[in-house]
Parts: structure tokens; sequence; C-alpha cells
């Protein structure tokens, strides 16, 4: 079975978010950019299921800048056997939506001719939670979002799904879709010698073009702003004080 | 202009709060048309219909639409897809199912988690969990959008809509196993006017029962840090963050909660939010309206015992 895992390189979670005077978007120049942490839970899955004799390939994919080979080699780094970039954007600044996204790892899906594909369930800079979801209904297969356990038993997979009630357990056909949330695993930290090694490791390039895809932007930016910031507020010195501060709030 | 609003339905129940902050925050975009689909669905449909704003609601009941499995209720809702310019739902883990399937099926980019609506085709959404709003115009034909629930206020009831029965969708490429759903007689999370949420601070499982003994006391839901739920102290769907639930209540109690970027996502919105924390530096003080620098494990048992 070849498993596909898409990454996304994005801005690091430690980063401080500063959104730009001009309104146009959040700063990303000369800002320490990570793989999205959704994504690292899914490559760490996916070298598990090969550790487990379940995957015989593990295939990270990137679309954006050209910085995302990176990622990708952060992904061979912890274990995936090869990569494939497609450049879709010059720019840090220009995120390419996820039905763009999806349409590309569509083709992708249809030359490599995965089982598998294991998605993080959303990135942590648009927060759209959609590309797998959206790649899952342009190939026809079955879906299973929000994954916190997995279980590939031949031609279908057990997923237990993160839902807002509590748990869902479904059985998915195979070939399918998987996104995961944060409780399926930990990933690993690449050690200094398969960093070493995933520099050899192949990492094909391609373009957007080379998919025929057009990745012009649905949604227009109008502009980024600021959340609105909260009031400071005040330090209480005892729980009498608090009692007496949520009483006369009408609070409590 | 028409919405097609998905209803969240539930082993045939109605999800009334979600779905009437749904209904209000789509009414100005349309007539609303609300679907309610499930294995049951006609009971849901019947109090949906209650919901003021509701021009019309649609019932469409069939074993394969059950536990919402994604792919049977997304070949619905685009059957539907033709009659409708805005299709919406509460931003549920359903929704957020559902909706994205549909809408590259239909060739449009989705919104999720939209906090305001500026006009037809411009809406505002959070992005890097919350950090930074966004304000976006879809030049797509059509808009496939979920709705932040904690950002509007619920639409109120005494209508009487008409009810249509339209047929079902199944599909056999998944099928539903079990759901592991905990039985609790405290508000929903979501909707709840206080909620009490404990963090890694508190320690263990069982000391999280100092967190809903002060909850029990408020009439509170119970939440939990991302660190928390990680540590097993407390279940998954107990989760307010980023990734977790968005909540804004009247009241947030955050104790033992140091309050990392993506738990603030989840709950800087409430009016007033607590603090109980030792750590003095801890960012959850920069959010708080009231703070107490102060060990939790004397501070609760005696909050909860004064508020008697």
């Amino acid at each position: 079975m070849k498993v596909l895992v898409p990454v996304k390189r994005v801005i690091d979670y430690n980063v401080k978010v500063r959104v730009k005077a001009d309104g146009s978007g959040v700063d990303l120049a000369n800002v320490k950019m990570s793989m999205n942490p959704f994504d690292e839970i899914a490559v760490e899955e996916a070298i598990r299921l090969k550790e487990a004799g379940k995957a015989d390939e593990v295939v990270a994919v990137s679309i954006g800048v050209k910085q995302a080979q990176e990622t990708l080699r952060t992904a061979l780094a912890m274990g995936a056997d090869r990569a494939i970039l497609v450049v879709a954007a010059d720019d840090v600044h220009d995120d390419i939506e996820p039905l763009a996204v999806a349409k590309i790892l569509a083709a992708v899906v249809k030359e490599e001719d995965p089982s598998l594909v294991l998605c993080g369930k959303q990135s942590i800079d648009n927060d759209m939670n959609a590309t797998g979801q959206m790649l899952s209904a342009l190939l026809g297969w079955s879906q299973a979002t929000f994954a916190s356990e997995l279980a590939v038993e031949g031609d279908s997979a057990v997923v237990t799904r993160e839902v807002d009630g509590g748990l869902q357990t479904i059985k998915v056909k195979m070939p399918t879709v998987v996104t995961v949330d944060l409780r399926l695993n930990e990933p690993r930290y690449a050690s200094l010698p398969n960093i070493m090694k995933a520099k050899k490791k192949p990492l094909d390039e391609k373009t957007a073009a080379d998919y025929g895809v057009d990745v012009t932007p649905r949604l227009k930016v109008v502009k980024t702003s600021e959340p609105a910031a909260r009031a400071a507020g005040i330090k209480v010195g005892s729980v009498d004080e608090l009692v007496s501060k949520l009483k006369e709030a009408g609070l409590v | 202009m028409a919405v097609l609003l998905l209803a969240e339905v539930n082993n045939g129940e109605l999800s009334m709060d979600a779905t009437a902050k749904a209904v209000s925050a789509a009414k100005s975009l349309g007539d609303v048309t609300v679907l309610c689909a499930g294995a049951s669905a006609a009971a849901a449909g019947a109090q949906a219909a209650t919901i003021d704003g509701v021009s019309k609601v649609l019932v469409a009941e069939d074993a394969g639409l059950g536990h919402r499995l994604a792919e049977a209720t997304t070949d619905l809702i685009v059957g539907l897809a033709g009659d409708y310019e805005h299709i919406v739902a509460p931003a549920t883990t359903d929704a957020k199912n559902v909706l994205p399937r549909v809408a590259a099926l239909l060739d449009v980019m989705v919104l999720t988690d939209v906090t305001a609506v500026v006009d037809g085709s411009t809406f505002e959404r959070p992005i890097y969990a919350g950090n930074a709003i966004q304000t976006v115009q879809s030049s797509d034909a059509k808009k496939v959008i979920s709705f932040r629930t904690s950002t509007f206020d619920a639409a109120g009831t005494g209508n009487s809509a008409p009810v249509e029965t339209i047929g079902g969708a199944s599909s056999d490429l998944s099928t539903w196993v079990e759901d592991k759903v905990a039985a609790s007689d405290r508000p929903e999370l979501t909707s709840a006017g206080v909620v009490v949420s404990g963090g890694r601070g508190v320690g263990s499982e069982a000391d999280f029962a100092l967190i809903e003994k002060l909850a029990d006391k408020l009439g509170a839901a119970v939440g939990a840090s991302r660190a928390a739920v990680d540590s097993g102290y407390a279940p998954n769907d107990w989760q307010v963050g980023q990734t977790g639930k968005v909540v804004a209540p009247n009241l947030y109690v955050a104790v033992g909660i140091s309050g990392a970027i993506q738990h603030l996502a989840g709950m800087k919105d409430s009016k007033v939010i607590v603090a109980i924390n030792k750590d003095e530096e801890a960012p959850i003080f920069q959010v708080a309206d009231f703070g107490l620098v102060a060990d939790l494990f004397d501070t609760v048992p005696e909050l909860t015992e004064k508020l008697g």
C-alpha cells in the first residue's frame, strides 16, 4: 500500500502573528516557518503504518512556494521515502486555496495511485479545515475526518473520529482520505543522521501548470485586521473578593 | 436569493441552539430553507419550522443519512443546490465534515467559521487561531459557509413554516460502527451561559472533580484546555480552543490554564473571564477580567463553598 501525505509550510506555531499595518495580511517575511503541526501527525501515522508492515511507501507532497522543499525535507527526515514539490506561488504571502490544492492533489493521486491519503485536519494559518474533504470529493472516495485512531484492515479502514458529542467510529472503503486530529499520535523528532540521509532522498519538482490546475483564488482578501483587544482586567486578592466582584456584576 | 441551511440533527433530534444561531446568521442573505436530514428527521423538521426567519423546512429521511456520514449527506445537498445561492450550516464537526465536500463538488471555495456577514458575498472569519480577522469576498456563484455559532444570537421561535418531505440519499463508501457519547445533565458546552474549564494545572483526571463540582454549583458546562485533554484528564469533547470548541458564555472561569494562544482562540470572546492560576505570569491573566493568583486546590473548593 502506498500512502500519500500532503504537508503545508506554515508560520511556526510558536511565532507571534503580526498583522501588516496596511491590512493586506499577516507578515510572513523573515518569520520562522515549519510544517503544519497536524501534517506532522499525518506524516508520523504514515511512517508508523510502514513500520507496522501495512504500507510499503510513504510519499510526501507539498504545494506552495519553492521554500516548501524545506518542509518536505523534514518529512523525509522523519521517514517518508520520497517527496513531490508542486510550486504554485512565488511570494510566501500567496496562500493557495484548499480547492486549488485539492485539485492539484487529485492530479497527483491519479499519477501516484495511493490507497490512502493522510492529511492534517486543518492548517494553523487559514484554519479552513477543508482540503482533505475537498480532495475526497474530487476523487469520489470515502472520507474520515478528525481521526484519533486509525486501523487499516484489508480493503477498508476503521477510523475513530473526534466529534462534538464525543467519539464516532466509522468504517470506510479504501482508497480513502483520512484527516488527522491532535490525539492520533505524537510525532517523532528527526535524528541528525536521518536529517543527513533525507538530503539524498528523491524530491521531484513540478508546477501547478504541469497538472493543468488554475490556482487563481476564488476568495479576494478585502482586508486583514487585528482582533478587538480585551480591556485589561484586575487582580483580586482573595476568594471573598472574587465572589463579591462576581455578585456585583450580577454573574452569580 | 435563497439560502439552504443544513440543520444540526443528531439521532433524530434537532440541536435547536446551533441551528437557530445559524438561522440568525443567514437571514440577511435571503429566504432560509432549513434541511433536516437523518435516518429519522421528521420531529427535528417540525421543531425547525418553529424558528423565526425560516421560510421552509425540507425533511429527508433515509437510513443512509443516519449518523451524518459525509458522503450521503453531501450527495443530498448537491442534488438540492441548484435552487440556492448560499448553502450554510452552523460550524459543528458534522458541518465541517460535510460542507467542504459539497463545495468541491460544486467547484466553489468553502468559507468556514464565518463570524460576520458583510454582504451576500463578503464575510469575516478568524485566521491564525483568531490572531487576525480576515474579510474575504467570494467570486463564486454559490457560497458554501459555516457560521461560528458563538458569535450569533439564536433566532427566536413561534414560527410555523411549511414542512416538505423530500427523497433521501445513501452511499456505500462509509458505514457507521459506533458512537461513544458521554451522557451528562450539564448544559451543552457551546451554548452554556457559564463555562468552568480546567487545564494542566489540575494535575489528574481525579482532581478534575474539583472543576466539575464548581461547574455544577454554577450550573455551568465543563471545558478543558488541550493540555488537559492530551494528558487524559478530560475527554476530547470538552476541549475549548482553536481546534476544539469555540465558546462565548457570559462567564468563563479558567482554572489552572496558562492561556496558550490556541486556548484563547476558543474563549476570548466570553463576556467576563475569571482566571485562577498560581503563576502570576500566566498569559491567561492578560485576557481575564478578574484574576486570582492562588493555588487552585485551596481556591476552587473555597469558591465552590462560598458561591452557595
